[in-house]
């Protein structure tokens, strides 16, 4: 018997690499260059809807005119027009607020799951995460038949004598709101859960041996041990709802637009596609870095970066 | 010690009755017989009749279900592939940009990613249709697998492959028959939830779909801006079903997979 041999790292482990990396590079990073790249471009009444087109067998002089041809005029109109101003700003507030409102629900949860008995536990989890599983158009549509005048909760609400007209639920903030903690709490709890439950809680007991009062020991204790499962429920919930479409436009009020709900208009009703790429692209660069962060977070998790 | 407090067991139970109580009600209200959603008219089976009659919602929903099957095996085979990759293969060109764009899928707001697909499929002169939706939805999920199998592969012992491997396995015959059957449960983890987030995606199939690739959350978006129809409660009750069932079917296979490997372990062991 020989000693055993050492092989070197053979040729199909790099077609493991090599197959998603060309999928990626060519169903993710090409369309943002082109995205880039339309933002650009003018609107036209053409197919498609923008000029320059590109044509590369026109060789130097091609691209070169091409080149002349590119404008900022999209950016300048985002820039100037109050209505996408203030698209991005409510976009944001609601992604801020709903982030704490999450915050303050999926804590408690996560922490009350993280100590309930060890046996329960995955019960529990699979809990939470089986409305993640099901549609979430049908969440929010399931909120509709809630939300709506001569719906459930204005017949409960009469009902008990707390209010004496039905309320108009449905068509505003706090519509959307409602939505949004409903269909990304699970996406808070599970973060939380997962660094919760991690903690070793005899330190608790230390704590309290040393005649540490509870609150105390959760406030020094436990907070600073979940603050990484906080950060990361928080971004998987922020960066999303930013950009959110289906839940401000399913419940929300016509009168003010979230981000994501003006680049759709501008993309499917007005047809102008350099504008809604300009959104895009300033959209993306407002979230880069809580992307970066997540990413960041995501791959210490995976133990990659240690 | 595990100690329950009061406060902990109410705010547990709140939260899981917020996140069920919409969906409960949907489902009651599926099986009512009023016309009138809000008002209750005693049970009835009258909108699954009326949804077996609605071919338009039929023909979305097989074509739903082919796309997500389709862009779930081939989300499952890359994002395998890339978990592979990112736990594998060390240091290689290119990593830091291979690694962004794996991850980077998971919290991209949808817009963003089904209007540069669609400029893409554009830009290619692609006709819109089934292929389109399912190239998108195989983009958008397979970060979904890749980082379900990633945390698998990070948890399990290398020795075994590489056992093999100085056995003079060839290395893609050690993947099949060493890694592949270890990592198994994530990966089927991994295709059911591409799946399903394939059969729930609007935004993404809206932007990259054309004429004839209507998909199901397309066909009801449409009806539920029209306003809430009995209907559409008994195909989202259908749709809860099958969710649920299948969600809870292979977990508790995936426990049972694990009590009889771990049961085989000692085995060895002994």
């Amino acid at each position: 018997m020989s000693a055993p041999v050492r092989i070197k790292r053979p040729g199909n482990s790099r077609l493991v690499v090599l197959i998603p990396y060309l999928w990626l590079i060519a169903f993710f990073l090409v369309p943002f260059v082109i995205v880039l790249k339309i933002s650009l471009s003018q609107t036209a009444m053409a197919l498609p809807p923008y000029v320059p087109v590109l044509d590369l067998a026109a060789g130097w002089e091609g691209l070169k005119q091409f080149a002349t041809q590119l404008t900022l005029d999209s950016y300048a109109l985002i820039g100037s027009d109050e209505l996408y101003l203030s698209s991005y700003l409510k976009s944001l507030e609601v992604a801020g607020v709903s982030t704490a409102i999450l915050l303050l629900i999926g804590y408690p949860m996560a922490y009350g799951i993280a100590r309930s008995p060890r046996g329960l536990q995955p019960l529990l989890v699979m809990l939470v995460v089986l409305p993640f599983w099901t549609s979430f158009l049908i969440r929010v549509y399931a909120w509709i038949n809630i939300l709506q005048r001569d719906g459930l909760l204005n017949d409960v609400l009469m009902a008990l004598h707390i209010i004496d007209a039905p309320i108009a639920w449905l068509a505003s903030d706090t519509a959307i709101y409602i939505g949004v903690v409903y269909s990304y709490l699970p996406f808070m709890v599970l973060p939380l859960y997962a660094s919760l439950e991690r903690i070793d809680y005899s330190l608790l007991e230390a704590a309290a041996d040393l005649g540490s009062p509870r609150w105390k020991a959760f406030w020094q204790v436990t907070v600073p041990l979940s603050l990484r499962g906080a950060a990361a429920g928080a971004l998987l919930c922020f960066i999303p709802v930013t950009g959110e479409f289906v839940i401000p436009d399913l419940l929300g009020g016509s009168r003010s637009m979230m981000i994501g709900q003006t680049l759709w208009t501008e993309f499917f009703s007005n047809r102008d596609w350099p504008v809604a790429s300009a959104i895009a692209v300033a959209l993306l660069a407002l979230l880069l870095v809580p992307i970066l962060v997540y990413e960041r977070l995501q791959k210490r998790a995976i133990g990659e970066v240690a | 010690m595990q100690r329950t407090s009061g406060f902990n067991v109410v705010s547990v139970a709140l939260g899981l009755a917020f996140l069920y109580l919409p969906i409960v009600i949907l489902v009651i209200y599926s099986f009512n017989a009023s016309r009138l959603v809000t008002v209750w008219g005693g049970w009835s089976l009258e909108w699954y009749r009326q949804l077996l009659r609605d071919q338009a919602i039929l023909d979305a929903a097989w074509m739903s279900l082919r796309i997500g099957a389709l862009s779930a095996t081939a989300a499952t085979v890359l994002g395998t592939f890339a978990a592979v990759a990112l736990t594998r293969s060390g240091r290689f060109r290119g990593r830091l940009l291979f690694s962004g764009m794996a991850y980077a899928p998971l919290v991209m707001p949808e817009v963003i990613t089904g209007l540069s697909l669609l400029l893409l499929f554009v830009a290619a002169g692609v006709d819109r249709g089934f292929w389109t939706v399912t190239a998108a939805h195989t983009t958008l999920t397979m970060c979904f697998v890749t980082v379900i199998v990633q945390s698998r592969l990070i948890g399990f012992d290398r020795s075994l492959e590489e056992a093999a491997m100085d056995l003079g396995c060839p290395p893609f015959k050690t993947f099949l028959t060493v890694t592949l059957p270890l990592i198994a449960p994530a990966v089927i983890a991994g295709w059911m939830l591409a799946f399903s987030l394939s059969l729930d995606d609007l935004v993404i199939a809206s932007f990259t779909t054309g004429p004839g690739a209507t998909t199901l959350p397309i066909r009801i978006y449409s009806q539920v801006r029209l306003g809430v129809k009995p209907e559409i409660n008994a195909i989202c009750t259908i749709i809860i079903t099958v969710v649920a069932v299948g969600t809870i079917a292979s977990s508790l296979a995936a426990k049972r997979g694990a009590v009889r490997r771990a049961r085989e372990g000692l085995g060895v062991q002994v």
